[in-house]
């Protein structure tokens, strides 16, 4: 500990490396805003996928009411009679007129009224071969009904939830590079700083690794404080959202909220910037005092 | 005794200027005291600078404890110059820290557990009458305080040479008559001691110091005795 203390003294306060420290509490704490938001967002796409996979829906349009009866019969009984063929649950009129209200308002329960009759049934699998001999045993049947994959619907939202993800990734990486950058940076004025008391360490026979290593422990002290700081305050402000968005009771943001793995991720990126910025100190000074005798 | 150090044909130049030093050639003995004299822009520095492994020569050959130091790689030279002890001429005391912290320096490069560092720096600082002083940042030391918390840095490792450029060039008579005392009773316990200066009063203190003048970057030596030195340099 002591030889610890003594070398840190070698390098004095006024290095410029010191205010590194609040640049690092802003990049961790952006980055692992931006990396909860991705691991959020991802959870809420393998939430949605999963639930939509092999999901169709029958649509049987007929505008006589018992004829489109007895074909929906049919058709339901062709899907059970189908192995591909989880579940089928055709929907009740009362649901489907509770489904047009917002439209229909209360006309949308008008017997009268030419309702196509839905089915809804989940597939075994989503493979496009499945629902393919699905499709054509019900077209067997109702060579004028519709088969609509839920996917099909959602994937508009799905393909925003992937860009979210690779959107929040990129901020992550883009972070860690300009972390790079800036203890680089750092490392490079404090090499100009302490320029005189290299040389003299240089003249007194240390090598390269000896003041590499000086660099990299006031690199990693500075970086430890700042990550420590950025990281706590954005593990509160994600703990805080993710209370918001339990509080919701929405399925789809449900799956926003953040596994065990996930925390894990989170807590360990401080970590690894730590272990970035001293990478990177070691580096940049390793590199030039090899321009030095 | 053997030479530790063999300057042939040496030659310095910075940059695309005039050669600062040319075709110096020349052997120390170990255990040897020499004084390198010169008026200013001789080349004493330059000089300097090449024996502490501070520059490389533009040309020539210099042979460090045995081995061609021109061509060693980079990671080779730290090994060498823990066993050189140098004293410059702005002293070079890391100002934040304080003179116990720059004299035990050398010691903590070298890698010397924290444990074994406190009694040979306190003895040093001891030594140079600086025990009080101990504390202290260069900034609140005196000059002749300072050129001996240098000295007592340039020392504590037992280097085998130790290299002084204008080391009483700071200091009153008095002083500069103690360091030089500092100087001989550790070349007296086997240290090769060079000392750069142009103060003639100096020479006549340590009887047989053997002097090395240097004149326009040409190092003066009618006799060859510089190059060839006798085998007995050391001195008792």
């Amino acid at each position: 500990m002591r030889r610890r203390a003594s070398e840190r003294r070698v390098l004095d306060e006024a290095g410029g490396i010191g205010a590194m420290t609040g640049v690092m509490a802003i990049m961790v704490f952006l980055t692992v805003l931006a990396a909860a938001l991705g691991l959020g967002t991802a959870g809420a796409a393998r939430l949605l996928t999963h639930d939509l996979a092999g999901r169709v829906t029958v649509q049987v349009v007929e505008g006589d009411p018992v004829r489109r009866d007895a074909l929906t019969a049919r058709i339901a009984r062709t899907l059970r009679g189908q192995a591909e063929v989880r579940r089928v649950q055709p929907v009740a009129p009362a649901e489907l007129a509770r489904l047009l209200r917002p439209w229909l308002g209360e006309d949308g329960a008008d017997p009268a009224l030419p309702m196509p009759a839905l089915i809804d049934a989940t597939l075994r699998d989503d493979a496009a071969a499945t629902l393919s001999r699905v499709t054509a045993a019900v077209r067997r049947v109702a060579p004028a009904a519709r088969i609509d994959r839920h996917e099909s619907w959602m994937a508009p939202v799905g393909g925003l939830l992937h860009t979210t993800v690779l959107l929040a990734a990129g901020l992550v990486a883009l972070m860690a590079a300009a972390t790079a950058a800036v203890v680089m940076l750092a490392a490079r004025a404090g090499l100009q700083t302490h320029r005189a008391t290299l040389e003299v360490m240089h003249m007194l026979g240390s090598t390269d690794v000896q003041v590499a290593r000086l660099f990299q422990r006031r690199v990693a002290l500075d970086a430890a404080i700042g990550g420590g700081v950025g990281a706590l305050a954005a593990l509160a402000v994600t703990s805080a959202v993710q209370a918001q968005v339990a509080g919701l009771g929405s399925d789809l943001l449900g799956g926003a909220a953040l596994t065990r793995g996930d925390w894990a991720v989170l807590i360990a990126l401080p970590f690894a910037f730590v272990a970035l910025a001293m990478l990177a100190a070691r580096l940049t000074v390793v590199r030039a005092l090899g321009r030095m005798l | 005794m053997a030479n530790i150090v063999q300057f042939e044909n040496v030659g310095l130049r910075y940059g695309t200027g005039p050669e600062t030093l040319s075709d110096v050639s020349f052997a120390l003995g170990s255990g040897a005291f020499y004084f390198l004299t010169g008026a200013s822009g001789a080349g004493k520095t330059s000089l300097l600078r090449l024996l502490y492994l501070a520059q490389r020569p533009s040309r020539g050959i210099i042979r460090l404890f045995g081995e061609d130091t021109v061509m060693l790689p980079r990671d080779r030279l730290p090994g060498f110059r823990r066993r050189i002890g140098v004293v410059f001429q702005d002293f070079r005391l890391v100002p934040h820290l304080s003179a116990w912290d720059n004299v035990a320096l050398p010691l903590r490069v070298a890698g010397v557990p924290e444990a074994q560092v406190e009694q040979p720096v306190h003895e040093m600082l001891a030594w140079v009458g600086l025990a009080d002083r101990a504390r202290a940042k260069p900034a609140t030391l005196s000059g002749g305080e300072q050129q001996r918390v240098a000295i007592a840095r340039a020392v504590i490792g037992r280097p085998e040479m130790l290299v002084a450029d204008e080391p009483t060039g700071n200091v009153d008579p008095d002083m500069a008559e103690r360091l030089l005392h500092l100087f001989d009773s550790l070349n007296r316990l086997g240290t090769t001691v060079v000392v750069a200066t142009h103060d003639l009063h100096l020479l006549s203190r340590i009887p047989d110091a053997i002097m090395m003048r240097l004149d326009k970057g040409r190092l003066l030596d009618p006799t060859g005795s510089l190059r060839y030195p006798p085998p007995d340099r050391a001195r008792s």
